[in-house]
């Protein structure tokens, strides 16, 4: 396969950034797409321009490092896949392909491709745990917990903290992200007692950094866990709750 | 790393304030709002629009409607009371609407970055990346839409307004057809709206039922649907002639 | 020197709790007066810097990940095993702690082997409690699987995303730490070197892999939770960062290094399909439950799986070894497999795989049980490779995995040098020459929640109301200056090859001569290529761009320089270790049907190499493992 990438390139957060164009001859379809960028890198440091920088460890979709915005979508083409699962064999001899760093006000580039994600760990520090402190756990079978909850809270506990939700949302808004971790821990009995100061804080954190939802749904789209925005809603109910009741009642409103 | 990130929104106070105003504060309290005031909006426009279809009966039954209206309440509350009453809670409506759908606007702006060289939108619809637009054209629409036919003020209004005379008012306005275009864009612009509203305001009050979630599009179809047919069919009518 | 192991008194079921009496304790008020360093947030490193915070101490934690939640560990897929015993099968932290020395070829400490199945039940309570999403029965309690070798079912899973699930909760735990203050993350900050301050670990030298700025940090003591070295091999399994250094780092101040050659090779991965490969995806051991292993009978078959009649296919696990079948151990498994891939009736298009065939099962129990146990590794396996597993069966290979080896540490996890700890998979620890399938999760969990918060506690004591040692101090200074010129060095080189190219071929030399089979003279051979390799390295490497800014290739090339001492150094443990034991097979030493043969009068001992500089060779310490309730017996799956 013959392709033609244009990539964001930039040297630092202060420094301004330019798409530069590279013709990439031999490639096959057999490749990952991470994979493609190696090869043209190892072509670029042969021919003395640095290589691009940008993200990735596990390779296997699971890690959450990898995201690059190709051809307008966060992650690629491919539904419900990381980039670093996306292979060669989605495109067609010919195509030319935009590379873009995820986008949004909360997430400066810090070179090429690569991005500054912390404030989704500002999120998780502001209530997205379960306060146990080491060796005071219960049995773990005490608590029985219905099959099908655990299944739920285990689908929102997918999120690998990629980004690509805020990235691919036209008002870069980190409600999945958010709505998945505080569904997941919310859903489970372990999770109560914290439950409505959880969202609280997680909200009120989220709403430091990142932008309104209005409920495109470009963000389930765009998610290599396909996490659902039902759980957006499931988020929006809880903090009107959370504000709405007695902290001291707050059990009684599960 | 010393991260380079900033917050969009400064720190907020820690002390807690009352809770609609402590809830108002939140984006997500401003699109329960947004929602809230939005079912009272749709509410009226689907009364309006059903009001409206009297213009098919005739002068006397419109002309007649406009008085119940005017005489809401019968002889317990002194005339226009109660439509007062409907009026500023109308008017409370769309103000919140309005404020809360600017300011979660503004806040989604200054939290984008730079846009995207390419862009492919995959569940993201037309209607629902244009709300901030069509909002902006029911505002105008509706401004012009009292001059013309409440207070009766050119060049909104026709020449020959009259208050009272809702059948006259209306077809002599349409009879101008730029003025009946207007309507017609206006509202195609309102079906867009309801379009994604209808069917945004149900994830936003978090009543979200993978059982419902389907017929969540549908109604939101159906309802766009009938308001724009009811409110266009009368411009086409006046412009057709059928009605005169 | 003498390795002191430390092991407690007492009978093997007191050890530890003599031993949580016996350490000395800080009390609570001065807890918050000592500074610890710990270097990575794995299973580890999280859970060890959570715990650390709750009992009050100050910790620097660091990682080269931009956040915490990325390290390796998130990749585990299988599972956790625990001695809960809640499928009544006769299962117990005996017969865990049996089990884990006799699956480790009996070349692990018994004592720490039986503390691991101690506290492993603690680890399931704790991660339940912290939200971890394990899978239940539809009675709403937890279930369990059996997995790779272990005749109970005694393995916790979360799917496929088990380590997801257990980093996500350890990884949680730090960040509120983060968030009440004892904790300061430092995050895409590498550890470069060590700073040992007369005969103490004191600190660290970090780079932030943004800026390039290097930076000093001292503590009380440092705390190594920085993960395995099977990168080596360039194709692993591992994260592609994954990396040796830190520890390699220690070791050059003066840790032993442990077990080196003590390499796991992991049977159920998805062969590479062409030379640019980057990563080998490893399909989960659990899929060995219901899938059966085999290939052609013929050599040279051609025809799609789907084709082959029974008659001509051969099982050849449930042919070799009729009571494990398909679940024999990993090495056990590896090597048969190599074995038929070498009489090339390897499948595939590089003919480098065996299948494995869920045809039986989705008959005997349906598709919708089976893609509800393995759905996401059949989507993972579509992904890569564009082949349905539902109807055509996957092709497998053994990759590197996995490594037993790592830094010396006694029960204390206190290495040999004073101050500095190391946990997770950068020990030697609990697995001896072979570990069991989701008991790495288990240990790394283990040494970070339950042993090391107790353990460090008796170095501590010593040093009460003394302030870490100045980064002023000419130890700072020195290691500085030598990382320094470490990373002039690299960039002046301004040679011609990439730092992958040298990757890739250090990583075949090891793979070909210190991977599934080793022999005297391949192991030769290699320590004699390996050296020439590394000088071409630093004559032929060509690293672009700068230190001030970010640089991927300069963090890989640090890497790499690494890993050729290292390679060496597993060459030399493996060809000195005249015997064939676990995950390291010595073609010399093998049965007549091939079966690896110990010799364990020679060598039940731990291999624990002392660096002794660049030009002289490292020094051999033996610790000699005795074996009092564990009767050795050569391992027979037949
Ligand atoms: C694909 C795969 C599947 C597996 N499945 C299972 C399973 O099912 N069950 C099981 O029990 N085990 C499994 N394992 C093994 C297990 O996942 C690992 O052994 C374990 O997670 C290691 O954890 P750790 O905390 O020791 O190190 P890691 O998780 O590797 O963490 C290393 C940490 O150290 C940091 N670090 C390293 N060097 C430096 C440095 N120089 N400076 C700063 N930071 C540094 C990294 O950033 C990272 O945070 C699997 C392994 C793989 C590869
Ligand atoms: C009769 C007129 C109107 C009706 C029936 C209406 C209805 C709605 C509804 C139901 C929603 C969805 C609320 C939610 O999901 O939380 C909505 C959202 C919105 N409205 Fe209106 N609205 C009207 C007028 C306006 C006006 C005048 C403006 C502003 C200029 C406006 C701007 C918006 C915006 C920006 C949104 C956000 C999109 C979203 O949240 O989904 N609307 N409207
Ligand atoms: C073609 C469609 C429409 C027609 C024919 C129409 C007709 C009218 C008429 C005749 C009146 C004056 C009634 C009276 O004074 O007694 C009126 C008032 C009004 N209309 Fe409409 N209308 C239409 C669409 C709309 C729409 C889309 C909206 C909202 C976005 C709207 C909002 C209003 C409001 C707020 C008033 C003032 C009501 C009051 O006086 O209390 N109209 N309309
Ligand atoms: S919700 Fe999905 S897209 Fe968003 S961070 Fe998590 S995994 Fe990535
Ligand atoms: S795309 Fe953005 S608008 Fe809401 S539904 Fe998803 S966050
Ligand atoms: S590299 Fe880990 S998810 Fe893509």
């Amino acid at each position: 396969m013959r392709i033609t990438l244009e990539v964001w390139r930039q040297d630092n957060s202060a420094a301004p950034g330019a798409f530069k164009t590279y013709d990439v001859p031999d490639i096959t379809p057999d490749m990952s797409f991470l994979e493609m960028l190696d090869i043209v890198n190892d072509r670029l440091v042969e021919s003395g321009e640095e290589p691009i920088a940008f993200e990735h460890d596990c390779r296997e979709g699971i890690c959450g490092s990898c995201g690059l915005m190709i051809n307008g979508q966060a992650h690629g083409p491919q539904l419900g896949t990381a980039t670093c699962q996306l292979h060669m064999r989605k495109f067609r001899d010919g195509d030319h392909i935009v590379v873009e760093p995820w986008r949004a006000r909360a997430f400066p580039v810090l070179r090429d491709l690569v991005v500054d994600r912390s404030p989704l760990d500002r999120i998780i520090e502001a209530g997205g745990y379960i306060t146990v402190p080491t060796g005071s756990a219960p049995d773990a079978n005490l608590i029985p917990v219905p099959r099908d909850v655990a299944e739920t809270a285990m689908d929102a506990a997918a999120c690998i903290g990629c980004g690509a939700c805020i990235a691919a949302c036209p008002n870069s808004a980190a409600q999945l992200f958010t709505a998945a971790k505080l569904a997941h821990l919310n859903l489970l009995p372990q999770g109560q007692p914290e439950r409505w100061d959880r969202t609280v804080a997680m909200v009120e954190e989220m709403e430091q950094w990142f932008g309104a939802c209005t409920n495109h749904g470009e963000c389930e789209a765009a998610c290599p866990k396909s996490i659902s925005i039902d759980f957006i809603a499931m988020m929006n109910a809880d903090y009107v709750k959370a504000l709405r009741y007695n902290r001291r009642k707050a059990g009684q409103h599960a | 790393m010393t991260t380079t990130a900033k917050p969009a929104a400064g720190q907020k106070p820690k002390r807690r304030l009352p809770f609609p105003i402590e809830f108002y504060r939140s984006d997500i309290g401003k699109k329960w709002v947004m929602a809230v005031t939005g079912i009272v909006l749709l509410g009226y426009v689907l009364v309006h629009m059903i009001g409206n279809l009297h213009l098919y009966e005739g002068p006397a039954q419109i002309n007649e409607y406009g008085e119940a209206l005017r005489d809401l309440g019968g002889h317990l509350a002194p005339r226009t009371f109660v439509l007062w009453v409907l009026r500023l809670g109308l008017i409370a409506a769309f103000g919140l609407h309005i404020h809360a759908a600017y300011a979660v606007s503004r806040k989604s702006l200054a939290s984008s970055g730079p846009s995207y060289r390419a862009r492919d939108y995959v569940i993201a619809n037309y209607a629902s990346r244009t709300m901030r637009w069509t909002g902006i054209i029911i505002t105008l629409f509706l401004v012009w839409h009292l001059a013309d036919l409440t207070w009766g003020v050119e060049p909104a209004a026709s020449g020959e307004f009259f208050r009272g005379d809702v059948y006259g008012n209306v077809v002599a306005s349409f009879e101008r057809w730029p003025v009946a275009i207007l309507y017609i864009v206006a509202n195609l612009a309102l079906g867009l709206h309801i379009y994604h509203g209808a069917w945004s305001l149900f994830q936003t009050l978090g009543v979200n039922n993978p059982r419902f979630n389907s017929w969540r599009r549908n109604f939101a179809a159906g309802f766009a649907a009938v308001i724009v047919i009811g409110n266009v069919s009368f411009p086409v009518m006046v412009l057709t002639g059928v009605v005169s | 020197m003498q390795l002191e192991s430390k092991v407690p008194a007492g009978s093997i079921e007191e050890k530890w709790d003599n031993h949580r009496f016996d350490v000395r304790l800080v009390n609570p008020a001065n807890k918050r007066k000592y500074e610890i360093i710990v270097v990575g947030t794995g299973l580890a490193g999280a859970s060890a810097a959570a715990t650390l915070a709750q009992l009050g101490y100050n910790v620097n934690v660091f990682t080269y990940h931009d956040s915490a939640r990325r390290a390796h560990s998130i990749a585990a897929q299988g599972g956790i095993n625990a001695a809960k015993n809640y499928q009544n099968d006769g299962d117990s932290i005996y017969r865990l702690f049996y089990d884990t020395v006799k699956g480790g070829d009996y070349r692990s400490r018994e004592a720490n082997v039986y503390r691991l199945a101690q506290v492993s039940v603690e680890i399931i309570d704790q991660a339940t409690a912290q939200g971890v999403p394990f899978a239940r029965e539809y009675g709403g309690l937890l279930d369990n699987r059996s997995f790779g070798g272990a005749q109970v079912s005694r393995t916790f899973y979360a799917r496929g995303q088990t380590g997801q699930q257990l980093l996500l909760g350890a990884y949680q735990a730090l960040e509120q730490q983060v968030h009440r203050g004892p904790v300061q993350l430092h995050t895409r900050a590498e550890m470069l070197d060590l700073v040992v301050h007369d005969g103490r670990a004191v600190g660290i030298i970090a780079r932030d892999l943004v800026t390039g700025e290097i930076t000093r940090h001292s503590a009380h003591a440092v705390v190594l939770a920085t993960g395995g070295y099977s990168n080596v091999f360039f194709l692993s399994t591992n994260a592609k960062a994954s990396n040796a250094s830190a520890i390699w780092r220690a070791h050059r101040r003066g840790a032993l290094f442990a077990n080196p050659c003590f390499t796991q090779i992991h049977p159920t991965c998805i062969p590479p399909s062409d030379e640019f490969q980057s990563k080998l995806t490893l399909m989960s051991e659990s899929l060995r439950n219901d899938g059966r292993i085999w290939v052609p009978q013929e050599a040279g078959e051609r025809r799609p799986a789907n084709d082959i009649p029974a008659a001509e296919r051969d099982y050849f696990l449930e042919r070799r070894y009729p009571a494990f079948g398909n679940l024999v151990p990993r090495d056990v498994a590896s090597r048969t497999a190599k074995k038929v891939v070498d009489q090339n009736r390897g499948v595939g298009p590089l003919e480098n795989g065996v299948y494995l065939d869920f045809h039986d099962a989705i008959a005997r129990l349906g598709r919708d049980t089976i893609e509800a146990r393995y759905g996401n590794l059949f989507e993972i396996y579509e992904r890569i490779t564009d082949e349905d597993p539902y109807r055509v069966p996957m092709r497998i290979y053994p990759a590197p995995h996995y490594t037993m080896g790592g830094l010396w540490v006694d029960y204390n996890l206190e290495s040999t040098i004073p101050g500095l700890y190391v946990i997770g998979e950068a020990n030697f620890s609990d697995h001896g020459a072979n570990r069991l399938g989701a008991s790495a999760l288990m240990q790394g969990l283990a040494d970070g929640y339950f042993v090391l918060p107790y353990t460090i506690g008796d170095y501590l004591a010593d040093y009460l109301s003394t302030d870490p040692v100045g980064t002023d101090e000419p130890a700072f200074a020195d290691t500085e200056a030598e990382v320094r010129t470490q990373i002039d060095r690299l960039l002046s080189v301004k040679g011609t090859r990439t730092v992958d190219w040298f990757h890739r071929e250090l990583g075949k030399l090891v793979w070909d001569f210190c991977g599934m089979e080793r022999s005297a003279e391949g192991l030769e051979q290699a320590m004699s290529e390996i050296p020439s390799l590394k000088e071409e390295f630093w004559k032929d490497v060509r690293i672009l761009g700068s230190n001030e800014s970010l640089n991927q290739s300069l963090e890989k090339a640090g890497r790499v320089a690494d890993y050729f001492d290292l390679a060496e150094l597993m060459c030399r443990d493996a060809l000195h270790r005249d015997e064939s034991c676990g995950a390291h097979f010595r073609v010399e030493y093998q049965s007549g049907e091939g079966e690896a043969m110990r010799r364990d009068d020679d060598y039940s001992y731990v291999a624990a190499w002392e660096y002794t500089g660049d030009a002289a060779d490292p020094r051999l310490h033996r610790e000699e493992l005795d074996f009092e309730y564990v009767q050795l017996a050569q391992r027979s799956y037949k």
